[in-house]
């Protein structure tokens, strides 16, 4: 049998599908090694896409020719516009998707892409030579070698759950943690450390009163991720909203000398901002209700995850209080909520392109980084799946900036700040967000990934045609004069200004409560430009629609952007002024010790980077410059 | 090139060049000590321990005495450098100075480069950035105002306060954020008077910090003064009479404009300005025959006028014309307005002038005569009474021209933020007039990571499904 690959990805989830449908697409020879190839992609924890920040970072992947957006499309039973009222940098795509139909959908990618095998088994080594990793030994006693490898196993290794006083090993409820490649790591001077995180109590919805519950019902046009022509849902399953109560909170409490948590027998740090409801209640004891969200699971189960209810309580409390939440009097349990404690590796023991500093070729993506949340890790494996395949070909490395994408600020944040919880996007750990939108991500980034073979032609050609309505839609709105008489009546019921005399259109665009779509009712002329074949892509369907949106917020937002832009430049002068990797910072006696010491660590690769280093000053940052004859 | 990075003991005349009565050579460095003890010879078996000054011989390499000198030892971290610090009290004399500072280099010192006395203290953590730029300030301060100045500012006051303000604006964007990442979330939004108030608040911190740069600019370079008046009237016997009073400590520094020299004299430790004296130091004011514009430009550059008038040829009426040609061009109505009554002794009775204005400016009469000294203290008291009234003890005091700019740019920012809270435009718009706020207020003390907007985010608020 085959024992020879270019690239071997270890781990089937969210990073590692990504990882190796990248390095396989661009031509390498390519193994996926899954536990069990049966659930590839599993949503383990709650059964949506995107959001805010998250959302924007799926289009990213889209944009740059991954199927994370793909597969999220055409499993979704819900899809919302977060945000929408407020500017276009906020607008987050979110879908709630059905996680057998996401895993089935996936596998099916895998299986349809060339140049990738896959198989069920265990890695337990890596192969290692002259410093360098040559291949991975699987638990039936298989040797199988090749270039680099790919590690993205989530929380298995070493994963231990826990539920009350009951824990065990494993990387999921119901499936075997992975040992040895910690281990193996640890002895070669890696630093591994543990991080929690929880997942909620899954229901029958059947036992549900959801004439209770407040609905949540998906958007009247739901959109979708992907820039390519994937469908739209006709038809769209709603969410709940419950809430806790003082008397839940009495119940809970009861458990509180149960909770591992609490005991300290979980020694790994949890994520702030997705706290147990244990950690709500003792953090923030004055609040008498927390808001919960009931999300069905698919389409034809009846299993429901009841969001915000992560806990790591005793099972019997968890049901006690539950049964206190209105409309959970009768509530059947599936699966308990648990906690799991993981290993995983300091990033900054990564580069930019997440290959190890110690041992070359090998690459870390997804949650092993200390991340949270399968957009970040999918994300994580598709610029890992690249960068792999660049290397061994011989080619550039391929990395984005913080102003490029939330996936630069992602992979930017990790190397240099390290985390000490789990990392999740958010839109404001980005400077320039304005820049960052989820309709440009193809903008920023399908020419990028095209230019390195990753993005079909097919995506650029649809880019190149978005591009050029774009224009034409601003040319014309910017030259298309209507008279005052015309719209008036209009502007009076929108309660804003009345034209005094006849205008360009653009003007009006420039208003921040009106679309281009409401001033084709008024303008003859803008609806006929609209509906021309001008601007209509041949055999492209959606094309026209986004050049609309496109044109509507760079008129709209033209001076925030500007501005924006203005500032990433200043900025980015210090990301182009290069820092040798062997500076001996400990000689640098005037950099304070902290600074000394962390810039030892992270060696970054610019003074940009350097100067986010926390702990480094910008007194620090001056005084490396002045050291450096910068 | 020697550059900055490296651990050499330093050496430098720390004195203004030149011969005075005493001079200081400063060592600094891990030898310093070692390096001063080879030449330096206590008197009565004397120790040079922490902080002490010890009197003694200074000799040269063949064993001959320099001079005898103070020297005072600190040892690191306490001093000045953050590393043992030595300094040499010696005898004014450039050649003392030159052989003390050429024996310390034959010892193993080398010579200071400019500035590099403070980059160590920088460096090693004894000033921040502002810090070490007051430093420059207290070098070069010529007066006791502009010493307190810069002295207070030396002392972090005016750190510390930019850092409160960072505090709020942090405070004002983590509000914000909240509302943008988390909402989906049940959070209770801040509702948007207290975000404007909180802007107002700090737009008035800022404006207060960015106005005291004009006052602290007016201490370094000495408030303006400007002398006016018809020909003949006695300015320039005026001026003289005053800068006599005051001889001692009358210098001669370059005015704004390259052929201007400007006078100025020092009140109870304040510099006044006298702005283009060039005229008035002609022999005779029929020579000064400057018109009206010249002098309306005197007036503006001004902050106080000294209005010269001809007791003999004036009148209440003629008096009022003049100041209301005068004044009629002023937009600034901060500026003072003082009527010099000259030749005093050469009128029986003193005018009663108390109805006259000068367009809404604050005003007062002297009465003197420039000629007999008379009543010239009083111009001296009035100036310092001007002053004096403008509160200038306890305001920190913005002096540097860079923190002026990055005030002034905060400022913008300020302004189009609440713009953006009027016009009523999404929150993560507003959000980056408030990163630029807090941007441009960082060049002063240091940033504002995103990092510690989400730490304030998750310290105060309950998020998180």
């Amino acid at each position: 049998m085959n024992n020879t690959y270019d690239i071997i990805v270890v781990g089937g989830g969210h990073a590692g599908c990504e990882a190796a449908c990248a390095a396989a697409n661009l031509g390498a020879k390519t193994l996926l090694i899954s536990m069990s190839m049966d659930s590839v992609a599993q949503m383990s924890c709650n059964p949506a896409i995107g959001g805010v920040a998250k959302g924007q970072i799926v289009r990213e992947i889209d944009a740059l020719g991954g199927y994370t957006g793909i597969v999220a499309d055409r499993s979704m039973i819900q899809f919302r516009m977060l945000n929408c009222s407020k500017g276009p940098a906020m607008w987050s795509p979110r879908s709630q998707n059905d996680r057998m139909l996401f895993s089935a959908t996936w596998l099916s990618v895998i299986e349809n892409t060339k140049n990738l095998d896959f198989i069920s088994d265990n890695v337990i080594e890596l192969i290692i030579k002259d410093g360098s990793v040559r291949g991975v030994k699987t638990e039936i006693g298989k040797s199988i070698y090749s270039k680099a490898v790919i590690l993205a196993c989530g929380t298995f290794l070493n994963g231990k759950i826990f539920i009350g006083e009951v824990s065990f090993a494993g990387g999921r409820i119901g499936e075997k943690n992975s040992k040895g490649i910690s281990e193996q790591l640890l002895s070669l001077g890696f630093e591994v450390s543990r991080l929690k995180t929880g997942t909620p109590v899954r229901i029958d919805g059947r036992s549900i009163n959801y004439s209770l519950l407040t609905e949540q019902p998906g958007d009247e046009h739901p959109g979708k991720f992907s820039y390519t022509d994937t469908p739209t849902l006709r038809q769209q399953k709603s969410c709940y909203m419950a809430y806790t109560s003082e008397e839940v909170h009495d119940i809970l409490r009861k458990g509180f000398d149960k909770s591992p948590m609490f005991q300290g027998r979980i020694k790994g740090i949890g994520p702030r901002y997705c706290p147990s409801i244990e950690d709500k209640l003792n953090r923030f004891a004055g609040k008498n209700r927390h808001q919960l969200f009931v999300e069905p699971e698919g389409w034809n189960t009846v299993e429901v995850y009841l969001n915000g209810f992560s806990s790591s309580l005793p099972e019997e409390i968890q049901y006690e209080a539950i049964h206190k939440i209105v409309g959970f009097e009768n509530a059947k349990f599936i699966k308990p909520g648990y906690a799991i404690e993981y290993d995983y590796f300091s990033p900054i023991q990564i580069q930019r392109t997440l290959e190890s500093k110690l041992l070359s070729n090998l690459y870390i993506a997804g949650q092993l980084n200390g991340t949270t949340g399968y957009e970040e890790a999918a994300a994580q494996g598709i610029i890992a799946g690249i960068n792999a395949y660049q290397k061994i070909y011989d080619k550039e490395a391929f990395t984005l900036s913080r102003s490029e994408a939330y996936i630069g600020v992602l992979i930017d944040d990790l190397i240099t700040k390290g985390v000490d919880e789990p990392y999740r996007m958010f839109t404001s750990r980005a400077e320039h967000r304005i820049l960052l939108r989820q309709d440009n991500a193809d903008e920023r980034l399908t020419g990028k990934s095209y230019s390195i073979g990753l993005a079909k032609e097919n995506r650029y050609i649809r880019l190149m045609k978005k591009l050029e309505n774009t224009q034409k839609t601003i040319n014309f709105l910017e030259s298309q004069p209507i008279k005052a008489n015309d719209i008036n009546g209009f502007l009076g019921e929108i309660e804003t200004g009345l034209l005094t005399e006849t205008t360009k259109l653009s003007r009006l665009v420039n208003r921040p409560n009106i679309a281009i779509r409401d001033l084709a009712k008024y303008s003859t002329a803008l609806e006929t430009f609209i509906n021309n074949d001008c601007l209509k892509a041949e055999n492209i369907q959606i094309v026209d629609e986004e050049a609309l949106e496109e044109a509507e917020i760079i008129i709209k937002y033209q001076g925030y952007i500007s501005k924006e832009t203005t500032l990433a430049s200043k900025l980015a002068t210090f990301d182009d002024i290069p820092l040798k990797k062997d500076l001996d910072y400990f000689s640098m006696t005037n950099l304070s010790y902290e600074a000394r010491e962390k810039l030892n660590k992270i060696k970054p690769t610019s003074v940009g980077q350097a100067s986010r280093i926390s702990g480094v000053s910008p007194a620090d940052i001056a005084a490396l410059m002045i050291l450096l004859g910068i | 090139m020697i550059s900055y990075c490296n651990n050499d003991t330093i050496c430098a005349i720390s004195t203004p060049p030149g011969c005075g009565a005493i001079a200081v050579i400063r060592l600094s460095g891990s030898e310093a000590r070692d390096i001063a003890l080879k030449s330096f010879i206590p008197k009565a078996n004397k120790t040079l321990s922490h902080s002490t000054c010890v009197y003694g011989s200074f000799l040269d390499n063949n064993g001959e005495m320099v001079d005898e000198t103070v020297t005072a030892y600190f040892q690191a971290p306490h001093s000045y450098t953050g590393e043992d610090l030595v300094e040499i009290s010696c005898h004014g004399s450039v050649y003392i100075q030159k052989t003390i500072l050429e024996i310390l280099v034959s010892n193993g010192a080398r010579l200071a480069l400019p500035g590099e006395f403070t980059f160590r203290a920088y460096r090693n953590g004894k000033l921040d950035l502002a810090q070490s730029e007051a430093v420059a300030d207290l070098i070069s301060s010529e007066n006791k105002q502009a010493h307190d100045v810069a002295v207070r500012h030396l002392k972090g006051t005016y750190s510390s306060f930019i850092k409160e303000l960072r505090d709020k604006l942090l405070h004002l964007l983590s509000l914000l954020e909240l509302e943008l990442d988390f909402s989906e979330e049940d959070v209770a939004f801040a509702d948007r008077t207290e975000l404007i108030n909180l802007l107002e608040t700090i737009e008035k911190e800022v404006t207060a910090l960015a106005k005291s740069f004009e006052l602290g600019n007016a201490l370094k370079t000495g408030i303006p003064v400007a002398i006016i008046g018809k020909p003949n009237v006695g300015k320039s016997t005026l001026l003289n009479a005053l800068l006599k009073e005051d001889r001692a400590i009358v210098s001669d520094i370059p005015g704004t404009t390259r052929d201007v020299i400007e006078d100025v004299i020092n009140i109870n430790g304040y510099p006044f300005r006298f702005i283009d004296t060039a005229g008035l130091h002609a022999t005779q004011d029929v020579i000064e025959s400057i018109g009206i514009e010249k002098t309306i430009e005197r007036i503006n550059k001004a902050d106080i006028v000294l209005h010269v008038v001809d007791l003999t040829q004036t009148d209440i009426k003629s008096l009022q014309s003049e100041i209301d040609e005068f004044t009629g061009h002023i937009t600034d109505d901060t500026k003072k307005w003082i009527i010099v009554g000259n030749k005093e002794d050469k009128i029986d009775s003193v005018p009663e002038w108390g109805s006259i204005t000068a367009n809404g400016l604050p005003i007062d009469t002297v009465i003197i005569s420039a000629k007999q000294k008379l009543n010239i203290n009083q111009i001296n008291e009035t100036l310092y009474q001007y002053v004096e009234s403008k509160g200038v003890t306890g305001v920190p005091t913005v002096t540097g021209v860079r923190h002026y700019e990055a005030l002034i740019r905060a400022l913008e920012s300020i302004a189009s933020a609440k713009k953006a809270f009027a016009d009523n435009v999404p929150a993560d718009l507003l959000a980056i007039d408030i990163r630029q706020t807090a941007f441009n207020l960082g060049s002063i003390v240091g940033d504002i990571s995103t990092e510690d907007v989400l730490s304030s985010i998750f310290s105060k608020f309950c998020i998180g499904k």
